[in-house]
């Protein structure tokens, strides 16, 4: 009896131990990347003893350890793999995962009681790490990039040399920033242009300051004051250098004064104060903003509208162009921020740019078509071609 | 100057300090019942309440008209949030990835590594530095190669970034089935669908707005202004929740009227 009671126990404890036991373990360096990440994979196990084990990597820098603990997960993540980009040495900061180093990984069973004892652990695989020159997920980002590339380089061609060929639509909020800055002229008072809330790098900034050229230039031209307000102050450097160009451009280098482009304030309300403050006090007779907003979009143009300024915006930032719409006389609304210093100026360069960008929409337009069309019939092929990375 | 710009300011000056003087007097009087009474205390965390208030009303005052009590909360705030972000930049950049960070080099052995993370310290902070040209006229043009490098730095990885998040990110569940036999027409895609390509002419700058262009881009301006109305009605129901929070912050935690 004994000898039967012993045999079952062995028995039930091999096939515990097998229940849980680590299948189907690999790690592989990750593809497509700089070298900075390991994916672990493993077999998910059945669903009851999910509740009742942890299971966590163990990360080592050489076979014989010492093996570094990862996050204890409840559920594994059945096929997709784990991705391992750094772990914690006992009394150090996270250690990042490098490139051309060979790790050494495994993956430990846990009890999920207190006690937290091992039940099963798998074999130590060694991975090597490498970076990749090409990121073949990224294809179809680069091609599409190669082709936007191409098709903007030659209508900046084209547009060199046929520079009144080029058709583009009116837009109503850019032909009444002459008028407006005519009516800041004849009414002796300032015109304010109020930068948005990012830095010189974003896109919709440097949108921003080529429009403040081309108004920097017509202000110089009808001799009257700009003044611009800056959260950053590489922004207000810029915007100074830009403001100075226009004025040499337009013959008028003596009426640059770069203190009227000042920094307001380095935070968001505070800044949203101080502009206030300019408006409810200069009263300026137009208002522009142009850039990237966030909730000082109202505060901003409700004051303006306050004031009795006109105002015209543009903005990308979608949850901001409501309350310009509401408060501004003119909006631009996302893209057309980006079409504006081409229109402005109708520079080759621009123009040639606007175009390509307008091709490009309608490359997006036919390959919505298209593979819509195909999806519905039934293939994905097509679509799964412009899939993100 | 003349005589009347002279009394007008004058004027205006007496009027600012009777309105410094009422307003702090209610404050002062308003504090000194709230400390008496055992509702706060003095202490960093009761005079942080007490300023929070008096600096909240002067901003909300600016309801009515410009005065002088907006005017000093305005330029307190400007002040303490430029205080603020030199102190972040001198903390967290300036001190953490300049100075400690080669000072923590120059102790490490002479490596090729060490060499190029030296240079990887020293070369931003000298492209950095250049900008500081613009105080010598003779020299402000070489700021002109900071701004470059950050323009073009930015831009150079902002467009890759932009064309997967706002191309390919936005085209993938653009182009799912009209049409399926177990569920008939999908209405949301179809709706979706309509949304897209009549949004996408009007932002086509090549082609008047005229016959049936037009009439797409008048769909186009449709959506926009449905998906605009609901992002408005959103943020004022966020907005409302925050003007809750100075109201409960004014009458519960100042003065205790909300229970």
């Amino acid at each position: 009896m004994r000898l039967f009671i012993s045999i079952f126990m062995i028995y039930l404890g091999f096939q515990l131990l097998s229940a849980n036991a680590v299948e189907d373990f690999s790690v592989i360096d990750k593809p497509n990347d700089n070298g900075g990440a390991i994916v672990v994979s493993w077999k998910e196990m059945v669903a009851e003893t999910e509740k009742n084990f942890f299971y966590q990597i163990m990360i080592a820098e050489q076979e014989d350890g010492p093996f570094y603990p990862l996050e204890k997960m409840a559920y594994p993540l059945k096929g997709k793999g784990f991705e391992v980009k750094g772990y914690n040495k006992e009394g150090e900061e996270s250690t990042l995962v490098v490139p051309n180093k060979t790790y050494f990984v495994k993956m430990k069973v846990l009890n999920g009681d207190k006690s937290e004892t091992t039940v099963s652990e798998s074999e130590i695989i060694s991975v090597t790490t490498k970076g990749n020159f090409f990121a073949f997920n990224k294809l179809n980002s680069f091609l599409i990039l190669i082709f936007l590339t191409v098709v903007i380089m030659c209508f900046i061609v084209y547009a060199q040399r046929n520079p009144h060929k080029l058709f583009v639509r009116r837009i109503a909020g850019l032909d009444a920033m002459e008028d407006a800055l005519g009516r800041a002229t004849e009414m002796g008072r300032s015109a304010l242009f109020v930068h948005g809330l990012r830095s010189v790098s974003e896109i919709p900034t440097i949108a921003a300051i080529n429009i403040l050229g081309k108004i920097a230039k017509k202000i110089a031209e009808f001799d009257a004051t700009l003044r611009v307000s800056n959260w950053d102050p590489i922004v207000q450097q810029v915007s100074q250098e830009t403001v100075k160009e226009a004025h040499i451009e337009a013959g008028r280098p003596d009426t640059y004064k770069s203190e009227n482009i000042f920094f307001a304030a380095g935070d968001q309300f505070s800044y949203a104060a101080a502009v206030e403050g300019i408006m409810v006090r200069e009263k300026p007779a137009t208002i522009f903003y142009f850039g990237y907003f966030y909730a000082e979009s109202l505060l901003l143009s409700e004051t303006g509208a306050h004031t009795g300024a006109i105002q015209i915006a543009g903005s990308d930032a979608f949850t901001q162009i409501p309350f310009f719409i509401t408060t501004c006389d003119y909006t631009l609304i996302g893209e057309e921020l980006y079409a504006a210093s081409a229109y402005l100026s109708r520079e080759p360069k621009l123009l040639g740019g606007l175009k390509g960008q307008d091709v490009g929409k309608m490359a997006i337009i036919l390959i919505l078509i298209l593979g819509t069309l195909f999806t519905t019939l039934g293939w994905q092929g097509f679509s799964k071609l412009f899939w993100p990375s | 100057m003349s005589n009347i710009d002279t009394t007008t300011i004058a004027t205006s000056k007496k009027s600012d300090f009777l309105v410094f003087a009422i307003f702090f007097s209610i404050i002062i009087i308003v504090n000194a019942i709230l400390l008496g009474s055992g509702h706060l205390k003095w202490g960093l965390e009761g005079v942080g309440i007490m300023m929070g208030a008096a600096f909240t009303i002067s901003l909300y005052s600016f309801l009515y008209k410009d005065n002088p009590l907006f005017k000093m909360a305005e330029h307190f705030y400007v002040g303490v949030a430029t205080a603020y972000l030199i102190i972040v930049t001198w903390y967290s950049v300036i001190l953490t990835d300049v100075i400690y960070a080669f000072r923590d080099l120059t102790k490490a052995p002479f490596s090729s590594s060490v060499f190029w993370q030296m240079v990887a310290i020293i070369l931003p902070t000298l492209i950095g530095l250049l900008v500081y040209t613009r105080i010598i006229p003779r020299f402000a043009w070489m700021s002109k190669i900071t701004f470059s490098i950050i323009i073009g730095f930015g831009s150079g990885l902002a467009i890759p970034n932009l064309i997967n998040a706002y191309i390919l990110e936005q085209a993938k569940p653009s182009m799912t089935a009209l049409w399926t036999s177990a569920g008939g027409f999908e209405w949301n895609a179809i709706i979706v669908f309509i949304g897209v390509i009549s949004t996408l002419i009007y932002f086509f700058f090549s082609l008047e707005h005229k016959g049936a262009v037009g009439a797409t881009a008048k769909v186009g301006i449709w959506f926009l202004m449905v998906s605009f109305g609901a992002s408005f009605g959103f943020t004022v129901m966020a907005r409302f929740s925050l003007l809750i929070e100075r109201v409960n912050f004014l009458f519960h935690d100042w003065i205790p009227l909300i229970k």
